[in-house]
């Protein structure tokens, strides 16, 4: 019963949450209609601020690299505008936010002119963004959160010793063991060792990210859904993969065993196309996964605000509780299958030749 | 333009969809397999779960690209 | 389609945190569990082996036990066995000898006796004679008192002699 409770509870706070937004937002858009394709997508994308409430935000700082060198300045300086408004001068150069990007206003001009499809004519988006985004942010607290625990987990074992694991331990070792053995099921020999560090910060990373953007109320960082980030990480791997690559798994790909010369022409190219195709697959994977899970979380969520009655919570949170269990489930599963294919591929690559 | 709108979103639902119908018939296919694999040998479950998780998580990927395709549109 | 367009800041950002999160990960926290946890595994694998290795030497022990009371048993019903056997062979052996001593004293009382028997059979045989010589010469003394029986006495003897 006591279970139950909690769960309308939870219920409860997420309605509760998102009809004082609904009145927010009826207030200001009384005409338009609720777009809630634009709204999930928005919800998705990476963002200058950490949006808390309608009224509260975190301003990140935004580091731009431009032609005139390095310009930092807080976010809030553009006072929530989105659509270049507002010019912020810094450096003898302004800046404007259109649509969660920031471009550099061409020298002399005052404001911002718009074409028929509503891109700036007189501005150019500024390519080399370090801003310390949403996304930057949560990876941080992601490397912080897991340096934290985890050094807090190797103290227990009192540098090495073979102790029974202890306090925090307790929790972390299972996690270590289950990567440790998805390194040795897929890396032939003793090999597996030189990859468990890389296969475990891999997986406590992309872990770590899911899961916080699964926590409701602190804006739902969609880290491991940018793509940005899933295409680093499986760069990365890319890259360890052919760093550590062996003659036998060239010798595989340039001359398929057990396949006839004329069929090479064909093969071959196949076999080539699929090194770089693993690495795309593993990027998209990861990205549309959870970008998937938090786009119909909001889409869920949006039901209510499209039928413009708060009734519809009924069928809508009951969803959203059911795709968030769900996207826990993801959350783990996503950073288990990026973590084995990323050891079979070193696997592949560092075996020795034994037909 | 509104119509043009209209029918680009219907045409990257009806895409979406087609993926989704894919991938369900592959998954559905690989969870039944396993499901009977199991049943045959019960001792070999882990290994299977495994493989069929591997599975499933490919034919995903594939469906993924038609989501990435529709989300191209947007 | 700014969804599936990567930025380059955030692969900056990425790469960055990501390969110094690995190293001071790897320095920090990895090599000190994953050596930890290993031990630990080879430690209770050689744990458990030893444990195996007692059990069998024990089964081992436990077995040469039961061979050793076994053999004890066998060595008791031996001796007893044994001991059985040389009494009754004592006891045969003091039967046989006191029987022979018997026969022995048997023996030696029938010859003492017959020797006996003997020589009074032979003292009877003096006395009679003598007793019957006596008779006799009484008898004769009696008969040849008169001249006339002892030449009636003579003339039988001369016949006798005649005739023989």
């Amino acid at each position: 019963m006591k279970k139950y409770a909690r769960i309308i509870l939870i219920g409860l706070a997420l309605t509760t949450s998102v009809l004082s937004k609904a009145s927010g937002n009826a207030h200001a858009e009384e005409e338009k209609p609720f777009d809630a394709t634009s709204h999930a997508i928005h919800h998705a994308l990476d963002a200058y601020e950490i949006h808390l409430t309608d009224n509260f935000s975190i301003p990140l700082p935004v580091i731009l690299w431009t032609d005139n060198g390095l310009v930092t300045f807080m976010s809030s300086a553009f006072h929530h505008d989105d659509e270049g408004h507002l010019l912020v001068e810094r450096n003898g150069m302004n800046f404007a936010k259109i649509h969660g990007k920031i471009y550099q206003v061409d020298a002399g001009a005052e404001h911002i002119a718009f074409d028929a499809d509503n891109h700036p004519t007189n501005a150019h988006k500024v390519t080399l963004d370090f801003s310390l985004t949403k996304n930057v942010t949560t990876m941080f607290l992601v490397a912080i959160l897991l340096l934290v625990i985890f050094i807090r987990s190797a103290k227990k074992y009192n540098g090495g010793k073979p102790v029974a694991p202890s306090g925090i331990a307790r929790w972390t070792e299972p996690g270590i063991v289950f990567v440790q053995d998805i390194a040795k099921e897929n890396i032939e020999g003793d090999k597996y060792k030189k990859f468990t560090p890389f296969l475990l910060t891999l997986f406590f990373f992309i872990l770590f990210g899911n899961i916080l953007g699964l926590i409701p109320f602190i804006s739902n960082p969609n880290m491991t859904g940018s793509i940005s980030v899933t295409l680093t990480l499986a760069v990365i791997t890319f890259i360890i993969q052919m760093a550590n690559s062996k003659g036998a798994f060239w010798s595989h790909i340039l001359m398929p065993p057990g396949v006839p010369k004329a069929l090479y022409i064909i093969l071959v190219p196949i076999e080539i196309a699929g090194i770089f195709i693993k690495p795309a697959a593993l990027t998209i994977r990861l990205f549309a996964n959870i970008t998937a899970g938090h786009i119909i979380v909001v889409s869920l969520i949006s039901i209510i605000f499209v039928n413009k009655s708060a009734a519809w919570a009924g069928l809508s949170v009951p969803m959203t509780l059911f795709i968030s269990v769900l996207e826990l489930l993801v959350a783990f599963l996503q950073a288990y299958i990026f973590t084995m294919l990323a050891a079979l591929y070193i696997g592949s690559s560092v075996e020795e030749a034994h037909h | 333009m509104e119509v043009m709108e209209f029918s680009k979103l219907g045409l990257a639902a009806i895409g979406a969809g087609l993926a989704v119908i894919g991938a369900g018939i592959g998954i559905g296919k690989i969870g039944g397999s396993a499901l009977e694999a199991m049943a045959r040998q019960p001792e070999l479950t882990g290994k299977i779960q495994t493989v069929m998780i591997i599975a499933a998580a490919l034919v995903e990927g594939i469906a993924l690209f038609g989501v990435v395709v529709a989300l191209l549109q947007g | 389609m700014d969804l599936v367009t990567p930025a380059v800041g955030q692969i900056f950002w990425a790469g960055t945190i990501f390969i110094i999160l690995l190293f001071l990960l790897k320095k920090f926290a990895w090599k000190p569990m994953l050596t930890a946890v290993n031990e630990r595994e080879e430690s209770i694998k050689a744990s458990i082996e030893l444990a195996e290795k007692t059990k069998a030497e024990m089964e081992a022990m436990k077995a040469e036990n039961e061979d050793l009371l076994k053999e004890a048993r066998v060595e008791r019903d031996k001796m007893i066995r044994e001991a059985s056997e040389t009494s009754k062979k004592l006891i045969e052996e003091a039967k046989t000898e006191g029987k022979a001593q018997q026969n022995k004293i048997v023996a030696e009382a029938q010859r003492v006796i017959n020797s006996e028997k003997a020589a009074a059979i032979a003292e009877l045989k003096t006395q009679v004679a003598s007793l019957s010589l006596e008779i006799a010469e009484k008898v004769i003394k009696g008969e040849l008192a008169s001249s006339d029986k002892q030449k009636a006495l003579a003339e039988q003897i001369a016949n006798d002699i005649s005739l023989n």
